[in-house]
This record gives C-alpha cells, sequence and structure tokens, in this order.
C-alpha cells in the first residue's frame, strides 16, 4: 500500500526502520524536515535511539563517528554549508572505515547564500572516500538508505555511505510511495555486527600516526575497497529487487538507450524532466536516450564506457562546476573514455545551479544542439546580467 | 545598492519581530561610521534578499559560525590600514550563531582583545531554518528539535550562560538588555562604542513566528521575561556586577508561559505543574543571584 508524504518524512522512515542506534545531526534548510521527524519519532519512542542534538555539523559528524566506532548504527544528514564544515571528520570517518550512512539533500554552496537546489556540495566532497549515490525520485531515495547500510557494512567494503536527493525537489515533494515495514527492514538488512570498535576486552587503536612507511597503503585499501563496492553495489539492487520488487540500476541505470546516437546523462531527479524531453523526441523518430549515474563513488567506469560506446554524441548535464575546468561528471566521462577507440563527443552542459528551473524545452534545446553556446557550458545564463559590468536597478530588479 | 537610511524598514521579517525592532536600535546609535558583520539567521536573510538590501552601513553576511571571526578581521584590516580611530565594528549573530556553532570564534575574538562589539539577538531557537532548540532555549520549550511528546517535556537542556562565558574571558563590557527596553539597548550600544576592546550585548527579542504567541504580544512577552526573573537585565564591567534592572515585585512565571504556544504542553500534560514549578525555581535563582528586587 502506498503512502502520500513528503520525501523528507519518508526517508526519516524508512532511517527508523534500519534501528539506528545513534542519530546525531544540525538543522541546516532543506535537510531539517529529516532530522525533526526522527527528533519526533525517538521524543515518542518509536525507535530507541539516542537522538543527540549537537551545536554545529561538525560535531554532527563526530558524534556519529565516536558512535560507529563504538560498534553502535549510526547515521547524520546535512548539505552544503554544513557538508563542507563537516568536511575535515568526513575524511577521518572514511579513512577509519566506519559505515555510517548519511543524507546530502544537496544545495548550492555559499557565497552568495542559496538554499535552492544543485549538486556542488557533495560533488565538491568526491575525494571524501565515501561512496556517494544519487537518487531519482523519493521511493528511490527511501529504498537506498536500506542499501546504503548494506553495501557500507559489508565486511570487503567498510565505507560511508552519502545518499544524495535533490534538496526541495525531493525532500519537500510529496508523492505516494511503498513505506518498509519494520520486519521487510530486518529480513533485508542485518543488524550491524563490526569486527573492531572501542570495546576494552578487545582494545583497538583507531586513528593511530601512520608516517610514510605505510600511510599510502591506507588509501592503496580504500581505493581497494572502493573497487569492492562496484559489486556489492549491484547486488544489494538486486537482492532489493528480489525482495521488494524495485529496481532503479546498480551503479547506473538506462532509458531507450539500445539505439540511442545522443545520449543524455545526469544524475539525481532531473532525470525525470530528462526522461519527458527524450520521449518527446523518440515520438518525433529522434535516437534519443538516458543515462542515469546512480553511484558517483565509486565512479562506474566500466559501466559507462559500455553504455555509451554505440553514442555518437554525449550530453552531461551537470548541476556543479569545478570552476577554473568546467564540469565535474563530464571530465570524469571523458577520462574514462581514454584511451579507447570509437569515443563519441562528450559535452558538459552545466545546468540548474542554486535552484534554476531545469525545463523540458531547455533539455530539448540542448539536445537538438540549438542551446546558445556563447557562455561556454553555462546553459540559460542571462546576459544583461553578466555583459553589463553595473547592471542597473531596474534590469537587476526585473531578474530577481 | 546604496541606502540612506542604517536600516532600512524595506525588510521582510515577520510581523511583531523582535529582531528587527532591535536590530533597528542597535544600528540607530551606532551611527554611520560602522561595518557591520552578521551570521545566517533570519537577520541576514531578511534585510539581504537581492536585488535588495536594508543595510544602510557596510555590511558582509559572514557565514553561520565565523562572524566573530570575520569581525576580528576587519578590526585588524582597520588597524593595519590607519583607519581604526574613525570606523568602528560591530559583529551580529543570533543564538545559534553566537552560542553554538559559533561559539569558539567569538572565544578567540574574545581572548584576543580586538575592539569589536559583539550583539546576539537572542530569539532562542534556531529561527530562520524552522525553529530548532539552541544552547540558549530555554528549559522545557518545544521545539522542532526538542519536541514534546509522551517521553519528553521538550528541551532538556537549560539555557547556557553565554554573558557569564563572556565576562569569564575578562573582556571590559558584557551586558543583557531587552526589546522591550529600547532605551536600554540605546545606552548600552553607545556604552559599549566607547570602550575599547571586545564587548558583548546579548538582547532578548521574542520570535513570534517560533514562540507561537501573538505578533502585537511581542514587548508585552519581552517584558514578562523581564519580570518574571526569567531574562535577568545587567551589566559586567571588568569582571564585576555593575548595574542590574530591578523587578520590584516579580511576576509568576505562568504568566509569561501561558503566552506563548512553545509552552502550551506544560498547561496540558499531566505532570505539568512540576515542571512549571521547575521554570519557577529558575527565575528565583536569578532573582537571588542578581539581587533582581
Ligand atoms: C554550517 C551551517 N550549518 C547550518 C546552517 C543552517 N542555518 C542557517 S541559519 C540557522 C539558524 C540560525 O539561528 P540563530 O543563530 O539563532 O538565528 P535566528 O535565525 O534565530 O535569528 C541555521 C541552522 C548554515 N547556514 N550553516
Ligand atoms: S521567524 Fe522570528 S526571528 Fe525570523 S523574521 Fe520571523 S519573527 Fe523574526
Ligand atoms: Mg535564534
Amino acid at each position: 500500500m502506498k503512502t502520500f508524504i513528503e520525501g523528507s518524512r519518508a526517508v526519516a522512515d524508512a532511517v527508523t526502520v534500519c534501528r539506528p542506534k545513534v542519530i546525531s545531526a544540525y538543522p541546516i534548510t532543506p535537510q531539517t524536515h529529516i532530522v525533526e521527524e526522527l527528533a519526533k519519532i525517538v521524543a515518542n519512542g518509536k525507535v530507541k535511539a539516542e537522538f543527540v542534538n549537537v551545536e554545529s555539523e561538525f560535531s554532527a559528524a563526530s558524534v556519529v563517528l565516536g558512535s560507529c566506532a563504538t560498534g553502535a548504527r549510526s547515521y547524520t544528514a546535512t548539505t552544503a554549508q554544513g557538508l563542507f564544515l563537516m568536511a575535515e571528520v568526513l575524511f577521518n570517518i572514511s579513512g577509519m572505515r566506519l559505515p555510517i550512512v548519511m543524507t546530502c539533500a544537496n544545495r548550492a554552496v555559499s557565497a552568495p547564500i542559496n538554499i535552492w537546489n544543485d549538486q556542488q556540495d557533495s560533488l565538491s566532497m568526491r575525494d571524501s572516500g565515501w561512496i556517494q549515490l544519487y537518487a531519482e525520485d523519493n521511493q528511490e531515495a527511501l529504498d537506498m538508505h536500506l542499501q546504503a547500510y548494506k553495501i557500507g557494512e559489508n565486511k570487503g567494503v567498510l565505507l560511508p555511505v552519502m545518499v544524495c536527493m535533490d534538496g526541495f525537489i525531493l525532500t519537500h515533494s510529496y508523492e505516494p510511495v511503498e513505506l518498509i515495514s519494520q520486519e521487510d527492514a530486518d529480513r533485508f538488512l542485518p543488524s550491524y555486527q563490526p569486527e573492531d570498535y572501542l570495546n576494552p576486552d578487545n582494545p583497538v587503536t583507531m586513528g593511530a600516526m601512520v608516517g610514510p612507511e605505510a600511510y599510502m597503503e591506507t588509501r592503496y585499501l580504500m581505493q581497494e575497497a572502493m573497487e569492492n563496492s562496484v559489486k556489492v553495489i549491484e547486488d544489494v539492487a538486486n537482492e532489493f529487487n528480489n525482495q521488494f520488487g524495485r529496481y532503479y540500476g546498480g551503479l547506473i541505470d538506462t532509458y531507450k538507450l539500445e539505439d540511442a546516437e545522443t545520449v543524455i546523462v545526469s544524475l539525481g531527479s532531473v532525470l525525470g524532466t530528462v526522461k519527458d524531453a527524450v520521449d518527446s523526441l523518440r515520438e518525433k523518430g529522434e535516437k534519443v536516450g538516458v543515462l542515469k549515474v546512480r553511484s558517483f563513488r565509486p565512479f562506474p567506469k566500466d559501466a559507462i564506457c559500455e553504455a555509451l560506446k554505440g553514442a555518437k554524441k554525449v550530453h552531461v548535464l551537470e548541476k556543479a562546476v569545478s570552476i577554473g575546468m568546467g564540469g565535474i561528471v563530464s571530465s570524469e566521462i571523458k577520462a574514462a573514455f581514454c584511451g579507447k577507440t570509437g569515443v563519441p563527443e562528450i559535452v558538459g552542459s552545466i545546468i540548474g545551479l542554486g535552484g534554476r528551473d531545469i525545463t523540458v524545452e531547455t533539455i530539448i534545446g540542448i539536445l537538438n544542439g540549438s542551446g546558445d553556446s556563447s557562455y561556454d557550458q553555462f546553459i540559460d545564463i542571462k546576459k544583461e546580467l553578466v555583459e553589463d559590468p553595473e547592471p542597473s536597478d531596474e534590469a537587476v530588479a526585473a531578474n530577481a | 545598492m546604496i541606502k540612506d537610511n542604517l536600516f532600512d524598514c524595506g525588510h521582510t521579517a515577520c510581523l511583531g519581530c523582535g529582531e528587527a525592532l532591535a536590530a533597528k536600535r542597535v544600528l540607530q546609535v551606532a551611527g554611520k561610521d560602522v561595518i557591520t558583520t552578521d551570521a545566517t539567521g533570519c537577520l541576514e536573510v531578511f534585510t539581504t534578499r537581492y536585488p535588495e538590501t536594508s543595510w544602510g552601513v557596510p555590511f558582509i553576511h559572514s557565514l553561520f559560525e565565523n562572524s566573530a571571526a570575520v569581525a576580528s578581521g576587519i578590526e585588524a584590516a582597520l588597524k593595519a590600514l590607519g583607519k581604526a580611530d574613525e570606523v568602528k565594528v560591530l559583529a551580529q549573530g543570533g543564538d545559534g550563531g553566537t552560542a553554538d556553532i559559533g561559539l569558539q570564534a567569538l572565544s578567540g575574538m574574545f581572548e584576543r582583545g580586538h575592539d569589536v562589539l559583539y550583539v546576539c539577538y537572542d530569539n532562542e531557537a534556531y529561527m530562520n531554518t524552522g525553529v530548532q532548540r539552541s544552547g540558549l532555549t530555554p528549559f522545557d520549550t518545544a521545539t522542532a528539535t526538542s519536541p514534546a511528546g509522551k517521553y519528553s517535556w521538550g528541551n532538556e537542556h537549560r539555557k547556557k550562560d553565554i554573558p557569564a562565558i563572556a565576562a569569564a574571558h575578562g573582556i571590559p563590557y558584557v551586558a543583557t538588555s531587552s526589546v522591550a527596553f529600547p532605551r536600554d539597548i540605546e545606552n548600552k550600544v553607545k556604552k559599549a562604542l566607547s570602550i575599547t576592546g571586545p564587548k558583548y550585548i546579548q538582547i532578548h527579542v521574542p520570535c513570534p513566528l517560533g514562540w507561537r504567541s501573538k505578533p502585537e504580544n511581542t514587548i508585552k512577552i519581552a517584558m514578562l521575561a523581564v519580570k518574571t526573573g526569567l531574562f535577568p537585565i545587567y551589566e559586567i564591567e571588568n569582571g564585576d556586577l555593575t548595574g542590574v534592572r530591578k523587578v520590584s515585585e516579580p511576576v509568576p512565571v505562568e504568566e509569561y508561559l501561558k503566552l506563548q504556544g512553545r509552552f502550551a504542553h506544560l498547561f496540558k500534560k499531566d505532570g505539568g505543574k512540576d515542571e512549571i514549578k521547575k521554570i519557577q525555581e529558575l527565575a528565583d535563582r536569578n532573582i537571588k543571584k542578581f539581587r533582581l528586587n
């Protein structure tokens, strides 16, 4: 039976049935509804967990580091500024191989301050050693949390997992979803049984001082764990499908891709709009298709190259920019193709930053190559705001 | 955008916003030769929505946690540029930006002795993100992250004593004030700005949205916070308590609590009377400690 529920509350419900022992988070828009709901669930005794109200994201990440290191399944959530304030701890968590799960309610980063959606926050944390999964809709987002614990806690992986869901677009939208019962969740997700944790009966030292003689090996092992997770992510998606009958792809997913000459690649909620655009072009007989990147870390190099090898042109829609380089995802796809033959033309399109609307028309324009290409890779730039060094108050107001 | 008024009325705060009223007072007294910082929070959001700004003085929105550190840098630059005598620095933040996430930066600013006045607008929760508890949320307040429920009376912790922490740094001037007493705000800001070194003023500012109170009751509620003893008004100069606003006949805390939805559960749930008694004890302790009556 489906429940009509806000994305954040659906996620809180999914987190609850994962039976976390410690939850710690700090409020920041648009993540707030997730943790407020969890606070309520804990206050009403529906889950036996410690809810730690901290004074900053730095402490939220540190609390879950401490709790997970002590052997308790742990959860946190944040976005944008909060994610950046956590940065130091994020690397510490992955370095200690603690399989924490975090929701990142994707949002633009300051300055200027902007609370609306893009994916600059999580994509900027790509080197932090966290697995990053991107959800397309609310059902996938809630299901992904169960998968995330199972992936991260796999003995061959032991890495933290960031579930990325577009802020507002998913967190604040109401959709009918299948919630997961406690019984079903318990069947899918066994309890957390770490081998090493802070325990007087079997003392371990975590976060030791490691010099040049062995530091590199810690990184090698993390890279290896990421490589291991490639198969685990696929396996867990299949197991989930077997039990619940829902599948969103493992590392990637495809839509009308088989004979496609032009392909759009993207991550997250924009894929819904992209599919609409592709449907309407398909009706006109155009050979267009979609590739969804579900896992950004590990980056599915092989799966992407395999899926795109028949395409002539690939447009990557990116809600983030590596300033000084350009699109992040398109750069990685180009790198994945390096040294291969039959490489399609790959173009990055930076779009929807700071919550700017992405319409079907814009996407069709990109696919048709009819978009304005005078702003490098940036789509839908407002000329009057960038070309006139001192735009009049009227021009500014008209665009606000 | 250049503004003539120091703090324009054209902002987007809610009706009856105590923070907006207090900030206007502070800016009026600070005058035009001041550089202001502000942490992320309601004040920054309701005064700077592009393409408008309410600020007629130079204003920089830092981040949430570093208003005091950015202000430290501004003060250092003014010194380096030989302008420290002409221009004052006013750092601002909400209770969350001051007492929680920004406490480290605030402490550093105090310790280093920067010539900055830091004003904390204390509306006792994170209002900008939808009313979650902060370290300055009072005991037993229901907020979004400290909800009242079957196993909860709301916020389980007492309000953190930031003025005492500020004073413990040995800074020359620490004061509390309330939007109910605009003259008190004026006098204290004026006095603080006449003193060299770090200064701290915490102003109690009701928030109708977060306190679930009537906008027209903002001043009344702020007044009652003082008259019950729950928010004592005082000054600490160089570590010594030098002034308190007397409360000749303290009002029972119920009078204050009952006007606000954030305390409504205390009047509905069994056992609420005992909780209110605990809050009365907190008020009584203040009355005794600061010799308010
Ligand atoms: C690092 C970081 N974490 C969280 C936030 C989200 N955030 C913005 S304002 C705010 C609360 C502000 O509360 P307070 O300082 O009390 O000011 P008020 O809005 O109540 O005036 C929060 C949690 C942020 N901007 N940056
Ligand atoms: S939420 Fe509260 S603090 Fe924020 S503008 Fe409204 S009344 Fe003022
Ligand atoms: Mg506040």
